[in-house]
């Protein structure tokens, strides 16, 4: 398969990036470096090339029926101008991907999928289509920025006239002189800020136009390392990592977008089940010690096997190594202690509260 | 990028600079490079047998583990202690502050079939 580039591909050379493969796509990892990125998302704003992430849209009269029937979350319970963060499950319920569900209208809703599972997700969707409404597959028509910082907002006030959406709201409107981009109040970071929908044709006016308005406000751009440690810092979960086919919502921390009693949905009968016999295993933090945890390192209580980290690093903000693991429940409460098993060297790791990082404004 | 013509270096992106006998090792620009930055280091212990191209140390980025092998055989005599506070040193000077370990070596001659910094560039410009 020819690897994919996005329309910021040329933007991405010029600016000196690192350019790496992530699941077909050549995307840049760093620009500067991840610290100094990790550190200007944090304290001044970032800008990130996320148009390899994909969008599905779903029309007709049906249409919510069809998504409430793929997806975990209460999708009916929207109003238009609404997003909501959801999974979409297999019949074992297992996570067959996380997305964003936006409520264009009553009749027209898109979701974003993750980049991987782009064509995964949209066969599932099209297999699974009871009410016959009409799926396309618009990721290649969409690029998306995401702008993530305290200063996010003021850059875009600088830039459109359309009202600017609270969290996991969402506005339709010209930026930049470029009609038909979506902002939406979402993001990746645990920063405050936005995730821009907008033609993939208008790609160089929007990443010139957000430059130019971003220079002030310390604007950078921002790497796939960079995005990795922020979300990591806030415990959001990694398609692929944190979560799979394999593992259900449930035990990944996702109870709170699975509404068990919404109508039957794909998955629904063995959440239930292992809503009535109570998870075995949960995603939790861990603040690990003296050493970095790296996905698969095994977890161990007493000498014993117990668990596997799913994701973990060094923290940039906390300058503690923090990560992600699935436990079994009863070494789940925060203060745990367990051990990693790093390379063959046990490292003490407590079980913490989560998210890890909290912004200061 | 300037690689010292007093040094020698290895496939695996070490440097090492002998004097008296002692060998200081350390990374290279161009692996420090393509590691970004560096967050955590874990050196031998001193006094430890390090036989060539087997594990020495561990040089650790943000995303990424990597392993340093000894360049040539012989025992720790020393190591970087400034590393542990400080391991972006490693990323700032390289080829200096930002060594790794020293050590005394088994035989001498081994050094003679390390790469020159002239081979060394050509060997890291075409490796990416």
């Amino acid at each position: 398969m020819a690897i994919r580039r996005t329309p910021f591909h040329e933007f991405h050379r010029d600016a000196g990036a690192r350019l790496i493969d992530f699941g077909g796509w050549e995307m840049p990892v760093q620009y500067k470096g991840i610290l100094d990125e990790h550190a200007a998302c944090r304290s001044a704003v970032g800008l990130f090339d996320v148009s390899h992430m994909g969008e599905v849209r779903f029309r007709g009269p049906k249409a919510l029926d069809a998504v409430s029937w793929l997806v975990t979350n209460d999708v009916r319970a929207m109003r238009d101008g609404q997003a909501q963060y959801t999974a979409m499950c297999n019949p074992r319920g297992g996570i067959v991907d996380d997305l964003i569900v936006y409520r264009l209208g009553e009749e027209d809703i898109l979701i974003c999928v993750n980049a991987a599972n782009r064509e995964k997700d949209y066969n599932w969707m099209k297999a699974n289509n009871p009410f016959n409404v009409d799926i396309q597959n618009e990721s290649d028509t969409w690029a998306q920025l995401a702008i993530q910082g305290r200063h996010a907002e003021a850059i875009l006030r600088a830039l459109t006239d359309a009202p600017l959406p609270d969290y996991y709201r969402f506005t339709r409107g010209t930026v930049a002189g470029v009609e038909g981009c979506i902002i939406a109040g979402t993001g990746y970071t645990g920063e405050a800020g936005y995730e821009l929908f907008l033609p993939a044709g208008a790609a160089d006016i929007l990443w010139n136009a957000i430059h130019a308005a971003g220079a002030p406000f310390g604007l950078a751009n921002i790497g796939l390392g960079a995005r990795d440690t922020l979300r990591l810092e806030m415990k959001y979960s990694l398609y692929g990592n944190d979560i799979s086919d394999d593992t259900n919502p449930l035990e990944a921390g996702l109870g709170w977008v699975t509404k068990l009693d919404k109508g039957d949905f794909i998955g629904r009968e063995p959440l239930l089940e292992v809503k009535r016999a109570g998870v075995s295993r949960r995603l939790v933090g861990l603040i690990v010690e003296g050493r970095i945890a790296r996905a698969h390192a095994p977890v161990l209580h007493d000498g014993q096997l117990v668990g596997e980290v799913t994701s973990g690093s060094q923290s940039p903000s906390l300058k503690q190594n923090v990560a992600i693991a699935y436990v079994p429940v009863g070494l789940a409460a925060v203060g745990t202690r367990l051990q990693v098993d790093i390379r063959g060297t046990l490292a003490n790791a407590t079980v913490a509260k989560t998210p890890f990082y909290k912004r200061p404004y | 990028m300037h690689y010292p013509p007093e040094y020698r270096y290895t496939k695996e992106h070490e440097w090492i600079s002998v004097a008296g006998g002692v060998a200081t090792v350390g990374i290279t620009w161009h692996a420090q490079d393509k590691l970004g930055d560096i967050v955590f280091v874990e050196l031998p212990a001193v006094g430890k047998a390090l036989k060539a191209d087997k594990d020495a140390a561990t040089v650790e980025s943000v995303k990424a583990v990597s392993p340093v092998y000894a360049p040539l055989t012989g025992t720790v005599t020393e190591v970087n202690t400034e590393l542990e506070a400080t391991p972006a040193l490693i990323n700032a000077e390289p080829h200096t502050n930002g060594w790794l370990f020293k050590m005394s070596l088994a035989d001498a001659a081994e050094v003679d079939g390390l790469m020159d910094a002239a081979a060394y560039a050509a060997f890291a410009a075409s490796d990416h």
